[in-house]
C-alpha cells in the first residue's frame, strides 16, 4: 500500500500548551495569594474578635490558643490522628477492592445483578452508623469502626463502577465481538478502561466519606485508651471544656479531609490527563 | 427485484458461485416487532464496490450488521461460499467494519486503536507494528501514531477507524454511513481516498449510505432499497470510469448516474408507500 497524500481535512494534533498562551506570572501569584489572603483575613478577624470582646476561652478560643493547643497536645493528638488515618485508609482500600470486584461480578450477568443488587441497596440506605452499637455486640470496637467506614465508602465506589462498566460504547462492544474478543479481553481492554473515570469519581467521593464515617462511627461506638482516634479526643476535650484542644482536633480532621481530597484528585488527574475530558484543559 | 427501466445495466450477469457473501431471502424482525428486512436477496461479488442506498430506517444498516454477524437473521440465510468459517459461522479476520462514528477508544493512542484487532488476536505491539504503520500510511496518518483521538479532527478520526478496519487485511470492508457526520469537504476528500484504497487493494466494499451523490461517486454497483421492511428495489452496475477523482464530480457521466439513482430512489419510496 502506498501512502495517500497528506491529510488536509483538519487541524493536526496540538501539543497541549503550544497554542495556549502561557499564564502570566502575575496571574499565577494571584492564584495563590488571593485564597491564602482571604484565609488570613478570616483568622485575623477571629483573633481580633476574641481579643476585643473578651469571650471566655472555654466558649471560643482564639487562633493563638488553638495553635498553642496543637503544639502542646501534639503528644495526645498525633497518635489519635494516626489511629483515625489508619482506619480511614484501610477502610478505603478495602472499599476500593471490594467495590470494584463486586461491580465486575455484577456486570457479568443480569441475573447476578438482579440477585445481589437489592442487598446492596438495603445496606446502602441503612444508616450504618446506627447499627454500630449492634456490631459492638458481635465484634470488638476496631472491627466495628472498620466495618462502618468500609460500608460507607464502599457504595459510591460500587455504584459508580457498575455505571461505568455499563456505559461502554455499544459500537466498541460490537467491534470487540467482530474481532472475536474473549470475555476476558473485553473486560481488560474495553470495560475496565472505560469505567476508570467513574471508578475515580467513586474514589474521590469514597475517600471523603471514609474519613467522615471513621469519625462518626467512633462517636457512635465509643472507644478509649490506646486505640482512641481523633473523634474520641474531640469528645473528651468537649466534656472537659478544653475548647482549644477541641478546635485543634477539628483542624486536624479538616486538614486530613483536604489532604485526602487532594490526593484522590491527584490520582484521578494522573490517570486521566491524557485522554479524558474531565482532566483535559479546554481549548479556549 | 430488479426494476424495469434500469434493466439496461443488470448486475445479474456476475458469476454467482464466486460471491464473497450471499444473502438469500433474509428477513429480520426485532424483539419489539419491527420488521426491518423482508425477503432481502443479494450476492456480493469479489472486488466490487457495492453501495447500499435507501431512506433512513430502511434496514440497510441492519443488513450490514447481519453480514458482519453482529445480529442474526430471523429468516433466510447468509452464506460465505469461498471462505473458511470459524465457530460463529463467520470468516474470521476477513471482515473489516467501519461504523457511523469513529468509535475509537479515547484512552488509547492512534497506534493503540489500530493495533486493537491484532492485539485481540494475540499479536504483540512489536510484531504488529509494521502492519499498523502500513494501515496508518494507507490513510495518510503515519505521523499521528502517538496522538490521542481527542487531538484529531472528525475526518482524521474516521481515517483511524478505516486504518483499524484495514489492519487485518480483510477481504470484505463493511462501511455503515461512515462519513455522514462530516462536513462536505472532508467527506469528498475521504470519498476520493476510499476509492483510491479500493482500487489499489482489490478489496470488496459494501458501503451503506443515504446519499445519492456519495453512491454515484463511489460505487461500481448500486443497490437501492425500499423503505421498511427493506428489500432490494433496484440493482445496477455503474459503468463510469474506475479512476474517478474530483473532476468526475462535475462530469456529465456523474450527473447521469445521480439522476438515474435519484429516480430509482423516488420510485423505491413510492413502491414502499404503496405496499
Amino acid at each position: 500500500m502506498n501512502a495517500l497524500p497528506p491529510v488536509e481535512d483538519g487541524v493536526g494534533p496540538t501539543a497541549p500548551d503550544a497554542a495556549a498562551p502561557a499564564t502570566p506570572l502575575r496571574d499565577k501569584v494571584l492564584r495563590v495569594v488571593v485564597p491564602v489572603g482571604v484565609l488570613a483575613v478570616v483568622v485575623l478577624a477571629w483573633q481580633a474578635y476574641v481579643t476585643l470582646s473578651q469571650v471566655p476561652r472555654y466558649l471560643l478560643p482564639s487562633p493563638a490558643d488553638v495553635a498553642a493547643a496543637l503544639w502542646n497536645d501534639w503528644g495526645i493528638l498525633w497518635p489519635a490522628l494516626l489511629v483515625t488515618l489508619r482506619l480511614t485508609f484501610v477502610a478505603l482500600l478495602l472499599a476500593l477492592a471490594g467495590g470494584a470486584a463486586l461491580a465486575i461480578v455484577l456486570a457479568q450477568s443480569r441475573w447476578i445483578e438482579l440477585a445481589l443488587f437489592p442487598i446492596a441497596v438495603v445496606l446502602q440506605v441503612t444508616p450504618i452508623v446506627a447499627a454500630a452499637p449492634l456490631l459492638m455486640i458481635y465484634t470488638d470496637t476496631q472491627t466495628t469502626l472498620l466495618t462502618c467506614a468500609f460500608l460507607v465508602a464502599f457504595f459510591p465506589i460500587l455504584s459508580n463502577m457498575v455505571a461505568g462498566l455499563k456505559s461502554v460504547d455499544h459500537n466498541l462492544l460490537d467491534l470487540f465481538e467482530l474481532s472475536g474478543a474473549t470475555r476476558w479481553q473485553t473486560l481488560v481492554y474495553l470495560k475496565l478502561p472505560a469505567a476508570l473515570p467513574y471508578f475515580l469519581a467513586g474514589l474521590r467521593i469514597g475517600g471523603g466519606l471514609a474519613l467522615i464515617a471513621a469519625v462518626v462511627a467512633e462517636f457512635a461506638a465509643g472507644s478509649a485508651g490506646k486505640g482512641a482516634g481523633l473523634a474520641f479526643r474531640l469528645l473528651e476535650a468537649g466534656y472537659r471544656l478544653n475548647m482549644p484542644r477541641l478546635f485543634a482536633a477539628l483542624i486536624l480532621l479538616t486538614g486530613t479531609g483536604v489532604a485526602i481530597f487532594a490526593l484522590t484528585s491527584l490520582v484521578s488527574w494522573l490517570a486521566l490527563r491524557r485522554w479524558h475530558e474531565s482532566a483535559v484543559r479546554r481549548d479556549t | 427485484m430488479s426494476h424495469s427501466f434500469l434493466a439496461a445495466e443488470p448486475a445479474t450477469g456476475r458469476p454467482q458461485p464466486d460471491a464473497v457473501v450471499r444473502l438469500e431471502d433474509v428477513g429480520k424482525v426485532f424483539a419489539n416487532g419491527t420488521v426491518a428486512l423482508s425477503g432481502l436477496s443479494l450476492a456480493i461479488a469479489p472486488g466490487e464496490f457495492l453501495s447500499l442506498l435507501g431512506p433512513s430506517g430502511c434496514g440497510k444498516s441492519t443488513a450490514l450488521r447481519l453480514i458482519a454477524g453482529l445480529s442474526r437473521p430471523t429468516s433466510g440465510s447468509i452464506a460465505w461460499p469461498a471462505a473458511r468459517l470459524d465457530g460463529r459461522g463467520l470468516p474470521r479476520g476477513e471482515i473489516g467494519f467501519v461504523f457511523q462514528e469513529p468509535t475509537l477508544m479515547p484512552w488509547q493512542t492512534v497506534f493503540g486503536n489500530v493495533w486493537l484487532p491484532l492485539r485481540l488476536a494475540g499479536i504483540s505491539s512489536r510484531q504488529a507494528r509494521p502492519a499498523v504503520m502500513e494501515a496508518l500510511a494507507a490513510v495518510g496518518l503515519e505521523p499521528f501514531a502517538r496522538a490521542y483521538p481527542r487531538e484529531l479532527s472528525g475526518g482524521m478520526k474516521m481515517r483511524v477507524a478505516i486504518a483499524r478496519a484495514l489492519v487485518m487485511r480483510p477481504r470484505l470492508l463493511l462501511m455503515d454511513e461512515p462519513f455522514a457526520a462530516l462536513d462536505e469537504i472532508a467527506r469528498q476528500q475521504l470519498n476520493e481516498d476510499v476509492l483510491q484504497l479500493w482500487r489499489r487493494t482489490g478489496l470488496t466494499v459494501v458501503f451503506v449510505t443515504h446519499s445519492v451523490f456519495e453512491s454515484a461517486f463511489l460505487a461500481s454497483r448500486i443497490v437501492v432499497m425500499t423503505p421498511r421492511p427493506g428489500r432490494v428495489f433496484s440493482d445496477f452496475a455503474v459503468a463510469a470510469p474506475a479512476d474517478r477523482d474530483a473532476r468526475y464530480r462535475t462530469s456529465d457521466a456523474y450527473h447521469a448516474v445521480t439522476a438515474k439513482v435519484s429516480r430509482a430512489l423516488q420510485e423505491a419510496m413510492q413502491a414502499g408507500a404503496a405496499a
